[in-house]
């Protein structure tokens, strides 16, 4: 994808400022509406999630206990994968995006809640919920966009780093939870000079203080109270944290990588308008398609569209308002990205693997290279100088 | 005989840091949650748990009124007959908390304890609690507290002044300490007759000769004011006197007991307003960092607490990512986005987004 102010084709060009601020309102009405009935079903759902989520997790430890058993290795396996895959999307993503504070209880809030995960629920709040989702997909202050270590943009400066990334990105999916403990650090800002020492400091503390003692569960005390079994366990939970990794991965991925998704100027966003910030939210992201199972399963982040618009509404929500914002979508005839999670995870893949290069390696230069400075319409272009942008450290 | 003297010592050492050494290796297992997210599943009323308690029974006493039986977990520290119990209840998805008079015995059959609940118009928890309580039911508690008791040296003439609700705090004390009292009397208001609570239960006393109960109701007798008060109780001013029920009942007996010179006399109770004056603005307060400002009702109390040089936890500044969360100790605040109004009393752990939440009445933020 290209900046979508240096495209030939502006897909929002058909929007006059009148039809953004109108979008804006019909958006704020699906929540008003939303707010209106939420209540005792949700707070329902939320605990029953959770309670089923402990329920499986201890059960699995349990099993575990006899992994030297083959059925038992598997079935323990298998539960504790879900069970973490569960705890880290639909309940702690969520959870900390505050759509749960409302019920007012304690123990369900986003300023209490810590996830089994490497990154400190606090760092992973700041980089996730203040930085990247206010600055979505907008180049060189959405650090998602490539997480500091690909080029996943055509505006993303090339270097012979790159050439690696189809690997780096391999390798961030393995160990996904230390890439993110890693990149809500902040390392490329230290590098730079740009990031408070003492700060930096406190935080790899915290994050260590974090790595140890999830790695001192998982692979010591499990493990040791699992007597004969102790080397199966270890493998057991080696194998749900990778499990883990690569589905969250994997659902991430597909959420802003994928074709048809836009990114943004640096520029583009000062003074933007509540409607132009929900504008930048609809194209900015990408849906999965699948059941009932498979939404769960992904945190309901297969809503990613609808999750963006609305990051702080209640996750079990995003399907019922899915038909509502799709509808909007055609109304304004605006591209809902969406597709089964094969295509779309084969999409984003094929991007990191095509951006590997520089644009220009093939000869079928990509649109990027032959687009010219064009005149769109003042709104989008606010600002938008050519100019190169630093790739995202 | 030093070694058989010292060894249950060491015994009971050794215990405690088995015990130490148990919790530590549950911690480790269970982090990052703690070991009591897991038991909570099962028991959620065990001793150390978060106090909570089941609605066994649901007794109705008038046509807006019932008796909660609550069996408490075992964390509970047992009251003073007199004090109140906060009470958490889920309605509609969010945690409401609310006070309520203990009425039981302090001996009640199987431990339990009990408030009664008049349901007031418009009021959010009172009504979910009296027309939809059911036994089972779990309640958030807090452990009781409340100054409306009996001091340890009862006094030999007593007077309790009661209207509507307020009974039930007097309720409490009688079940328990009438015994123990020589004289007393009951001026008690209601409406009509068939809103008295206890109305048999005190009636029955009244008969048997254990206090003097003089039952006004308000439909006929007109309110009571302190001069119908003097009449009906001739020594008023000998009698050490409790009193609860509406801010007017309560303002009239200060002013008359000030009035005599005899303010020590008299102990009220006062319940919490259910319903909130809300305005355009008013005076935040940081109470930590002793910063008071006067905000309008259009500036997020972000900017208010920023502008006085607060330290503000803060984020997106749109409403979306919690950066900026923090307790609001009391009073209003209305959301910016949609005018709702979210009200908070000590104690009620309300948490409020600061930037898109502007005063609504004076508030008390806790930073």
């Amino acid at each position: 994808m290209t900046a979508l102010q240096k495209k030939s084709h502006n897909p929002i060009a058909h929007l006059s400022d009148d039809d953004v601020a109108t979008l804006g309102r019909e958006l704020d009405a699906i929540r008003e509406q939303m707010l209106a009935s939420r209540g005792a079903r949700d707070a329902a759902y939320i605990r029953k999630v959770i309670a089923a989520q402990r329920k499986l997790e201890l059960a699995s430890r349990g099993v575990l206990l006899f992994s030297l058993f083959p059925p038992a290795w598997v079935a323990g396996t298998v539960g504790l994968s879900i069970s973490k895959i569960l705890e880290n999307m639909e309940i702690g993503h969520n959870v900390m995006h505050g759509q749960w504070d409302w019920m007012r209880d304690p123990k369900i809030h986003s300023t209490s809640w810590e996830w089994d995960n490497a990154s400190p629920s606090d760092m992973w709040k700041h980089s996730h919920n203040q930085i990247h989702h206010t600055f979505t997909n907008v180049l060189g202050r959405d650090n998602d966009l490539g997480y500091g270590i690909m080029r996943v943009d055509e505006d993303q400066r090339w270097s012979a780093f790159y050439l690696g990334q189809p690997l780096w990105n391999f390798l961030n999916a393995c160990l996904f939870e230390y890439g993110i403990a890693a990149y809500d650090l902040e390392i490329g800002k230290v590098a730079k000079g740009r990031k408070d020492k003492v700060l930096f400091k406190k935080q790899v503390r915290a994050v260590f203080d974090k790595i140890k003692k999830q790695a001192t569960r998982d692979y010591l005390v499990h493990p040791i109270l699992s007597g004969p079994s102790a080397l199966s366990t270890l493998a057991a939970n080696a194998t749900a944290n990778l499990v883990r990794n690569l589905w969250t991965h994997s659902v991430i991925m597909c959420g802003h990588f994928p074709s048809g998704v836009e990114t943004f100027e640096k520029t583009s966003i000062d003074g933007e308008t509540r409607g132009e910030w929900y504008l930048r939210q609809m194209l900015g992201a990408a849906n999965i398609s699948g059941g009932p199972l498979f939404h769960l399963m992904t945190g309901n982040l297969s809503f990613q569209i609808e999750h963006h618009l609305y990051p702080d509404l209640p996750s079990n929500r995003y399907s019922e308002m899915a038909p509502e914002v799709q509808e909007l979508f055609e109304r304004y005839g605006l591209t809902y990205t969406t597709g089964p999670f094969p295509k779309q995870l084969a999409s984003a893949w094929a991007k990191v693997v095509r951006l590997s290069l520089p644009n220009d390696f093939f000869s079928d230069a990509s649109a990027a290279v032959v687009a010219k400075p064009t005149a769109l319409v003042a709104k989008v272009t606010r600002g938008a100088s050519r100019r190169e942008l630093p790739a995202a450290a | 005989m030093p070694a058989t003297a010292s060894s249950p010592v060491v015994l009971s050492d050794l215990g405690t840091r088995l015990r130490k050494r148990a919790i530590r290796l549950a911690e480790l297992v269970a982090t990052p949650l703690v070991p009591a997210d897991y038991i909570d599943l099962v028991d959620p009323l065990r001793s150390g748990a978060d106090l909570r308690g089941r609605v066994v029974e649901v007794r109705p006493e008038t046509r807006d009124a019932v008796t909660l039986i609550i069996r408490p977990g075992r964390g509970w520290k047992t009251h003073t007959p007199g004090q109140y119990v906060r009470i958490g209840v889920d309605i509609d998805g969010v945690r409401q908390w609310r006070a309520y008079s203990l009425t039981s015995p302090l001996d009640h059959p199987g431990g339990c304890i009990a408030v009664t609940v008049k349901a007031i118009p418009d009021g959010t928890v009172s009504n979910h609690l009296v027309r939809r309580a059911q036994p089972g039911l779990v309640l958030q508690l807090d452990q009781a507290a409340g100054e409306f008791v009996l001091p340890a040296i009862h006094p030999t003439k007593v007077l309790f002044v009661t209207a509507g609700s307020g009974i039930t705090p007097v309720m409490g004390i009688l079940r328990n300490a009438l015994d123990d009292l020589d004289d007393v009397v009951l001026v008690h208001s209601a409406p009509t007759e068939a809103d008295v609570i206890f109305a048999g239960e005190l009636r029955a006393l009244a008969t048997s000769g254990r206090l003097r109960f003089v039952e006004r109701h308000t439909d006929v007798d007109g309110m009571l004011d302190t001069d119908e008060l003097a009449r009906l109780v001739p020594d008023l001013a000998e009698r050490q006197t409790w009193a609860c029920g509406p801010a007017g009942l309560l303002d009239a007996l200060e002013q008359h007991f000030d009035g005599r010179g005899v303010a020590d006399r008299l102990h009220t109770e006062r319940f919490r307003p259910s319903v909130r004056l809300t305005g355009e603005g008013g005076t935040v307060t940081f109470s930590r960092a002793l910063v008071t400002v006067e905000a309008d009702g259009a500036t997020p109390l972000l900017d208010a607490g920023e502008a006085a040089g607060v330290l503000m936890p803060s984020g997106c500044r749109m409403g979306i990512c919690f950066g900026c969360v923090v307790p609001l100790r009391s009073g209003a605040v209305r959301d910016l986005r949609d005018g709702a109004v979210t009200t908070a009393a000590e104690g009620d752990g309300v948490l409020v987004q600061t930037c898109i939440s502007a005063a609504a009445g004076g508030c008390d933020i806790d930073l």
